[in-house]
């Protein structure tokens, strides 16, 4: 495993001159960036910046032109099929919007891995209770069908199942929030920095959600048409002066600008989430 | 020159997506041939396969095999050997009309069916999760509907058979043909060779079923759109390749076995 010389930690995901495209459309260009041990690193950007591929190269659904990518310093790019297996059994995944296997109920989603792998049916289903417990669900949800819980349910089931995938280190978040109600995905991002600070997971959140980025990165990845823009903190992004920057920001600069206005006169802004420090 | 250019892009693509089928169905098999096997998914898919498309399947069958009859026994009529009715009944449904109506009948219901849901799948996300969660998506999903189809399909077209032979002689006995010398006729060319051409084509007739399923559904592009356009495909493809390999199987049938 690499150790960050800076931080003292080891790093856990590491991507390296990465580009990667598909029939001929180039998705991303040359993007590095590492996460360390505990750290939660947030790739953010606008639709179409190639986010979410950052996610399905790590679990190595698909591979990159050029480059390598790391997952526990093992290159996942020259691994065989075997250790690809293993390495993914580190990582857990919560896909954009879910991805609850409908065929099945709650608790069989959350304890699939381990009815794959065979274990005893009571220990599954304790595995189960804990985890739903975990992410702040009624157990008794477990033999409900998907399709009959809320958006926000049904994200928190998937953070479940990722996590009682025999208790991944790294956890890998495809835009958690998206589609939700502002206090599920309160909650969701809540969840996240519980995992992190409870669990000391390691996680990548993928989101074009400029609050929820600000919320639970520790560092920030923001993305334009595939290339890196921005790496840094978020007070470092909160400060930086590119145009590009400034551009993407500014709904939410605004949108918090109008809450501060409205909090002076009296007044409530419902969509105001967490702000960072010293925002203008 | 631009045109001729066309021409050879779309040929060398259509190679391609040959190229793309016959190496999946070679890993369709491999996967339905060698474990791990999924034996819950495996009963699950005999059952739907079996018992979902039995009632249609006997529908069909009765229908279409009176209907042949009418035809047969007619045309027989004029040269006088009504008797040989039970003969070309046995002949023409067990060893050509059985197989190839039972395989379109369930080529059209579970084509569909298995384009829809693996095309839901990985429009959702779900076969992705799969995989990210260690499991191997041909073994899942791929192999138990290969092996479904492989036990379903000989057996409902036995099914399919004996009521195309069943509603024959109900029609015989309108053009005064007895039971007894219809049955006689029957029996007489009921013979294990022409019962086994029956059998063999069935099993190609799964694979390819199976193989254009689970290929569009897994290549699905486009959400929902993308999954009806694939389903369509799949109906029409896998109908149209059922009479294909028909023509195909008789064809080495008559030739290699001399069946």
């Amino acid at each position: 495993m690499v150790t960050d010389p800076g931080r003292e930690r080891p790093t856990m995901l590491e991507f390296r001159n990465v580009t990667f495209s598909i029939e001929e459309q180039t998705i991303l260009v040359n993007v590095s960036f590492r996460v360390t041990k505990g750290q939660t690193r947030v790739i953010l950007g606008p639709s179409g910046s190639g986010k979410s591929t950052i996610l399905r190269l790590l679990m190595g659904l698909w591979l990159p032109d050029t480059g390598d990518i790391f997952v526990s310093g093992e290159n996942i790019t020259q691994a065989t099929p075997e250790r690809l297996r293993e390495t993914r059994r580190a990582m857990g995944i919560v896909f954009q919007q879910g991805a609850l296997f409908d065929s099945m109920t709650v608790g069989e989603n959350v304890g699939y891995t381990l009815l794959e792998d065979k274990h005893p049916e009571e220990e599954v289903e304790a595995v189960v209770v804990r985890y739903l417990e975990m992410v702040g669900l009624d157990p008794d949800l477990r033999d409900r069908m998907p399709d009959e819980l809320s958006g926000g349910m049904q994200r928190r089931v998937a953070i479940a199942r990722a996590l009682a995938a025999r208790d991944p280190e790294i956890l890998l978040y495809d835009e958690p929030t998206t589609g939700l109600d502002p206090q599920s995905s309160e909650r969701i991002t809540d969840l996240v920095l519980d995992l992190r600070d409870r669990l000391g997971k390691t996680a990548i959140m993928v989101t074009h959600d400029i609050a929820d980025a600000f919320k639970v990165g520790d560092r920030i990845t923001v993305l334009d048409r595939g290339s890196v823009v921005f790496e840094g903190t978020p007070d470092e992004l909160n400060g930086a002066k590119d145009s590009f920057i400034a551009e993407f920001l500014a709904p939410y600069r605004k949108a918090i600008a109008a809450a501060s206005k409205r909090d002076d006169t009296g007044g409530a802004f419902m969509g105001a989430r967490p702000q960072p420090g010293g925002m203008p | 020159m631009d045109a001729l250019t066309a021409v050879g892009d779309r040929f060398r693509r259509i190679l391609e997506i040959v190229q793309d089928v016959t190496l999946f169905c070679v890993s369709v098999l491999r996967s339905a041939f060698f474990p791990p096997y999924y034996k819950h998914e495996i009963i699950e898919q005999i059952h739907f396969s079996l018992i979902g498309s039995l009632f249609i399947v006997m529908f069909s069958a009765l229908v279409a095999g009176q209907a042949l009859a009418i035809q047969l026994a007619h045309e027989l009529a004029k040269t006088g050997t009504k008797s040989e009715l039970g003969h070309f009944m046995v002949i023409s449904s067990v060893r050509a009309l059985g197989p190839v109506l039972t395989g379109i009948v369930v080529a059209s219901r579970m084509s569909a069916g298995i384009t829809a849901e693996l095309g839901t799948m990985r429009s959702s996300d779900q076969i992705d999760a799969l995989v990210a969660f260690g499991t191997d998506p041909m073994k899942r999903l791929v192999a138990p509907r290969m092996i479904g189809l492989w036990v379903a399909l000989p057996l409902l077209t036995i099914v399919g058979d004996a009521l195309n032979v069943i509603g024959g002689g109900f029609v015989g006995l309108g053009y005064h043909i007895t039971l007894d010398s219809y049955y006689s006729g029957v029996s007489r060319y009921l013979t294990p060779s022409n019962l086994m051409v029956g059998m063999i084509k069935p099993v190609f007739f799964a694979v390819l079923i199976t193989t254009v399923a689970c290929w569009k559904g897994l290549t699905a592009t486009g959400g929902a759109k993308g999954v009806g356009v694939a389903t369509t495909e799949s109906v029409v493809i896998s109908s149209v390749g059922i009479l294909v390999t028909d023509f195909i199987c008789t064809k080495l049938i008559f030739r290699v076995l001399g069946w």
